[in-house]
């Protein structure tokens, strides 16, 4: 019982401190997230070895041999294991640290998919750049073809937010006036989540996304539907969201494209609804979600930058939230 | 017992300078390739240019910082090995007070070495200013 309860609470531990499945650089979907954690094993292998040696040394000189050593030989103790070995050590791990760089930080070969992505308080502007030309723009959420390399090219409009999706590779700065890039490979399908790395105000814990490893046939087809203006409203209530989110300013700060909403402050609400997320890859997204957030922003996103619209009546809430959520 | 003003041991020609000769060169290494590197990278070959020309700047600072450790490193090991005394030269004399700071000048040049090398190290590996 004890022992199982120790098992339970070791796996525990290790899924915390590895983590597993959307979240976790030991567990990679991506080329640079392996070099990752192969560097990480090394290091961890290589810490322990010196452990080792050292509660060895340590039982040598309380019990092997207690009694005091001649001169030369705790001068090669000194020299040997005090300068010479950790030299040695740590000279090996920056070299092999540092000959992994340059593949992590080199250009993505020309012709491959370039992604823009924008950190701003606190959410994710993403623009697909496309190699015929034009853009398809959307938010808080990334899809990725497998197998392929991507370029991400970084930047920020307010402060320093940092890109970062654990599972697939490293992370990189997103610094204001400046554009960063960043190149992934991602090796398998699967649904895995993003944050930002970088502390940037009240809201930074939920600055997050999914990033979505797909099939290169079913990314090309989503990426395809993306494209597309938003979808009709079909029955009466949806059709009535509509003229809401036009007469409520909505329009102001969102673009849903195809009925003239072309605010830019905040994200491209043109497909929301095919978004696994709201709100940056926090919540559910889900029509009780997406009512509260509508009417609450502020108490469910502390600081956030849209305005709350707890006067408008409930049928008129809810009719904006199945709008919204009809946008797939 | 004291020996004439003019004696090597002389406490009157002792000096802690010459103690922090190789970590100043090794901090003016470090500067300076930094520098020349931003400087490189962004005024002569741009973002994604090759650092050839910074990485042979910063080869020359690194001959030139070895050099200057190693005979600092000398000096230290001389002053360390003056006359007849064995580490860790700490009895209270002139003599050993001389070895003594010989002795950690010479330590402080290895590690300054090492610290050098490292730093140059990054300019193997790479070759651009990415
Ligand atoms: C002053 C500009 C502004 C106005 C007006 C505004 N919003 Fe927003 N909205 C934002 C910003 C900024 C965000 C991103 C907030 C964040 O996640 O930090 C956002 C986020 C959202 C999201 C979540 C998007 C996602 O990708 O998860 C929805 C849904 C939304 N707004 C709906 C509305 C609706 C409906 C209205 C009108 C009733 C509205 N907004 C009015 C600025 C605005
Ligand atoms: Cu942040």
């Amino acid at each position: 019982m004890l022992r199982s309860f120790c098992h339970s609470r070791f796996n525990a531990t290790l899924a915390l401190i590895g983590g597993s499945g959307v979240q976790s650089s030991l567990d990679p979907a991506g080329r640079e997230a392996e070099r990752i954690a192969a560097l990480f094993w090394w290091m961890t292998g290589g810490t322990v070895v010196i452990w080792l040696s050292m509660v060895a040394l340590a039982f040598y000189a309380i019990h092997a041999r207690p009694e005091a050593h001649t001169e030369k030989r705790a001068r090669l103790f000194i020299i040997g294991g005090g300068a010479l070995v950790p030299t040695v050590v740590l000279g090996g791990l920056l070299t092999y640290g540092l000959s992994m760089l340059p593949d992590l930080i080199a250009k993505a070969p020309d012709g491959s998919l370039r992604i823009a992505v924008t950190g701003e308080q606190w959410w994710w502007r993403v623009r697909y750049v496309l190699p015929e030309g034009g853009e398809v723009v959307t938010a808080n959420e990334i899809r990725l073809p497998v197998g392929e390399p991507v370029q991400f090219d970084l930047d920020s409009p307010d402060v320093i937010h940092s890109f970062w999706i654990p599972t697939i590779g490293g992370k990189m700065d997103m610094i204001p006036g400046r554009q960063t890039r960043l190149v992934l490979h991602p090796t398998r399908t699967g649904t895995f989540r993003g944050v930002c790395a970088e502390y940037c105000g009240a809201s930074h814990t939920y600055m997050a996304f999914y990033a979505v490893v797909m099939e290169k046939a079913d990314f090309k087809r989503w990426l395809e539907e993306q494209r597309q203006p938003a979808a009709e409203p079909v029955d009466p209530l949806t059709k009535q969201g509509r003229e809401h989110f036009l007469a409520n300013g909505c329009s102001a700060c969102h673009t849903v494209r195809g009925i003239g909403a072309d605010g830019l402050v905040g994200p491209d609400l043109t497909h929301l609804g095919s978004r696994l997320s709201l709100g940056a890859g926090f919540l559910p997204n889900d029509l009780e979600t997406l009512t509260r957030w509508i009417a609450r922003t502020n108490e469910v996103k502390p600081g956030v930058h849209m305005p709350h619209f707890r006067m408008l009546p409930a049928d008129e809430l809810h009719a904006l939230a199945a709008y919204l959520a009809s946008l797939k | 017992m004291s020996e004439p003003s003019h004696h090597p041991t002389h406490e009157s020609r002792q000096s802690l300078w010459r103690l922090i000769v190789s970590p100043t060169i090794w901090a003016a290494h470090f500067l300076l390739s930094y520098i020349t590197a931003a400087i490189w990278c962004e005024k002569v070959a741009g973002r994604d240019g090759p650092l050839t020309g910074a990485r042979v700047a910063i080869a020359i600072y690194t001959v030139v910082a070895l050099v200057g450790i190693a005979i600092n490193g000398w000096g230290g090991w001389r002053r360390h090995s003056y006359g007849a005394g064995e580490v860790p030269h700490d009895a209270d004399t002139p003599e050993d007070r001389h070895r003594f700071l010989g002795f950690a000048t010479l330590l402080l040049a290895a590690l300054s070495a090492i610290a050098v090398l490292f730093a140059a190290l990054v300019v193997i590996f790479f070759n651009d200013c990415r």
